[in-house]
Parts: structure tokens; C-alpha cells; sequence
């Protein structure tokens, strides 16, 4: 079994039991997308909401409005069906107080926006506040670990 | 109090986040992170990164305490950090603002203590770069028993960093 990290403005795509496991989210979400007939995990994780046209080279990877969809296509060209996927969702922390909307909330709300649009359900989500979170994400059963400093882990 | 501490001359480096969370002891890393935002003529932010046992042994030689972790800080020992926050950013930035005549205001620190790579999202998503370079200092401070280092990531908006350069007699 091998662990697979998924770096900022990234994304990957396993089979069980391979484990995704992506660090230190803050204001950045991690979407992680699961088959549970087919069992393929994909986990991206995002940086900012929307590209605005700018998605030259490793960039359609940093954006929610575009990693998404890049995201469903690698799913579905490692056999997965559109119709099976489910998502979790974990990060859009605001580690610092701000006085306009923060990026993180921006972040889980385009996030969500983008996952209605391409009709898949969000099962669980662990968003908002404003603490980092380490997300691991378990092919084998579609589990995702969230790991915190001083607040404890979770499965969701 | 009484105690000496020591500063070395600082090192600077140009590098990307990546690097920087590696320099830093890996994204999970816990450090206090202290942002301010300057405006006026120079606008943009710093970054303080301090080693936990560094603010730990600031807190215990300034409030005569002796914690070793975040557990139970206090409202007293925020306000604290957010002062050594004001010092370091002050004397960063008038240097700056005496060499360049220009005039910079900082914003009331904000401080977050947590993994350092989540705090490093902040700027990230604020710049929108990951591989761009931004200025990176680390120094020394050294006080008896202790080398602890310390880092300051600085972040002028485009503009300001010609700014800086123009009255500093370079054209960029």
C-alpha cells in the first residue's frame, strides 16, 4: 500500500488500498471524490475559487471552478462513472481575522457551487473556522481523516 | 527580564512557498504566525514565522511564566505576541522607510499558531502565486542557552516593490 501526497494547486487519482493524504490545509479545500462501486478515490486540492480565464499550464489545478471538473475526467478515464461519485470536502479555514469575506469561505462556497453543477452529492464536509487541517483520504473505503493541531482528528 | 538576546545578521533569500514550508520543518510544522499589512505609499504584507519555543521562551522571560506549548494561552500572552509582532515590524519597516523616504503604516498584527503550511495558505491564495518568488529573511537570535531562529517573509504588491527600487536610485 502506498501513501500518495497531493501538494497545493494538485490532484491524484488511486486505487485501494492506496491512501491520498494532502497537508497543512488552511484557507485552501481539498475535494476528494470517491466511486463506491468501482472504489477509485481523487483527491484535488484548490487555492483559490475562480480562475478567470487563467488556466495556462499546471494552473487548471489551482482553481475550484476548473480542478473540479479536471478532477472528474481523471476519475473517469481510470474507469469510474459519473453517475457513482460522491464528494467530501475539508479545509476553507480563515487563519487570519478578516475584515471582507474570507478567501476560505469563498473557497467551500465555489467549491460547493462547482459540485452541484456537475450533480455530485457532498456526503460530509468539514469546513470553515480557523485552523489548519491534514486530510487523508482512504480509497479502500472512501473514508477521509482530518487531522488537526490541538483539536483533535476525525473521520468524516 | 535580564536576560541578553542577541541577533544575528540576517540571511535573505528569494524562494517559493514549496521551499519555504520545507526550511521550515515541513507543512505540519506548529509555528506563530504574526501578519501585518502596511499601506500608504508601500502596500502589502509581512509574515512573521517564529518557532514555538521561541515565543514560548519570549512569553516566559517577559511574563515571568515557564509554558512550553499553546495549551492554555492566554488573552495576556496573545496580546504579547501581537506586540513582539508591532517591535519586529517596526524596526523592519523604518529601516525601510528611512532609506527609501516613503511612508509606510502598519496595520494591528493578527496572529494565527498552527500547522505552517496552513498559514502560508494565507499569503499564497492572497498573491495567487505558488511558484512566484517572494523575499524570505531568516535570522538568528541567540540568548544564552538558545539559538532560535526566526523568519519574515515579506510581500510588497508589485507596484510598491518599484516603488522601493525607484527611491532607492535602481530601475527595475
Amino acid at each position: 500500500m502506498s501513501n500518495l501526497v497531493v501538494g497545493i494547486s494538485d490532484q491524484k487519482v488511486a486505487d485501494p488500498p492506496d491512501t491520498l493524504t494532502t497537508y497543512a490545509l488552511g484557507s485552501c479545500v481539498c475535494i476528494c471524490l470517491y466511486d463506491n462501486l468501482r472504489r477509485i478515490g481523487g483527491l484535488a486540492h484548490i487555492l483559490l475559487p475562480k480562475a478567470f480565464g487563467d488556466v495556462s499550464g499546471r494552473n487548471v489545478y489551482k482553481f475550484a471552478d476548473t480542478a473540479i471538473e479536471e478532477l472528474v475526467r481523471g476519475m473517469i478515464k481510470q474507469g469510474s462513472a459519473h453517475l457513482h461519485l460522491t464528494a467530501k470536502i475539508a479545509g476553507g479555514a480563515n487563519m487570519f481575522i478578516s475584515d471582507e469575506k474570507s478567501i476560505g469561505d469563498r473557497n467551500v462556497e465555489t467549491v460547493m457551487q462547482e459540485l452541484q453543477r456537475l450533480r455530485i452529492r457532498i456526503v460530509a464536509q468539514d469546513t470553515g473556522a480557523n485552523y489548519g487541517r491534514t486530510a487523508i483520504f482512504n480509497t479502500q473505503d472512501g473514508s477521509l481523516t482530518v487531522k488537526t493541531l490541538g483539536r483533535g482528528n476525525k473521520v468524516i | 527580564m535580564g536576560d541578553t538576546i542577541m541577533m544575528s545578521v540576517p540571511e535573505l533569500q528569494i524562494i517559493d512557498v514549496n521551499s519555504m514550508t520545507t526550511i521550515l520543518g515541513g507543512p505540519e510544522n506548529e509555528m506563530v504566525g504574526i501578519l501585518v499589512t502596511m499601506n500608504s505609499d508601500v502596500r502589502g504584507m509581512l509574515l512573521f514565522l517564529l518557532e514555538k519555543d521561541f515565543v514560548c521562551l519570549l512569553l516566559n522571560v517577559l511574563l515571568n511564566k515557564s509554558i512550553n506549548d499553546f495549551t492554555d494561552i492566554s488573552e495576556m500572552d496573545m496580546s504579547v505576541i501581537m506586540e513582539i509582532g508591532n517591535v519586529l515590524a517596526g524596526s523592519y519597516v523604518s529601516a525601510i522607510a528611512t532609506m527609501t523616504d516613503l511612508d509606510i503604516r502598519l496595520s494591528t498584527p493578527q496572529v494565527a499558531i498552527d500547522m505552517v503550511g496552513a498559514i502560508l495558505n494565507y499569503p499564497a491564495a492572497y498573491f495567487g502565486v505558488m511558484d512566484d518568488n517572494l523575499l524570505f529573511i531568516e535570522e538568528n537570535f541567540l540568548s544564552e542557552e538558545n539559538i532560535i531562529r526566526s523568519h519574515l517573509l515579506i510581500m510588497p504588491e508589485p507596484d510598491s516593490l518599484s516603488l522601493i527600487f525607484e527611491s532607492l536610485g535602481m530601475s527595475s
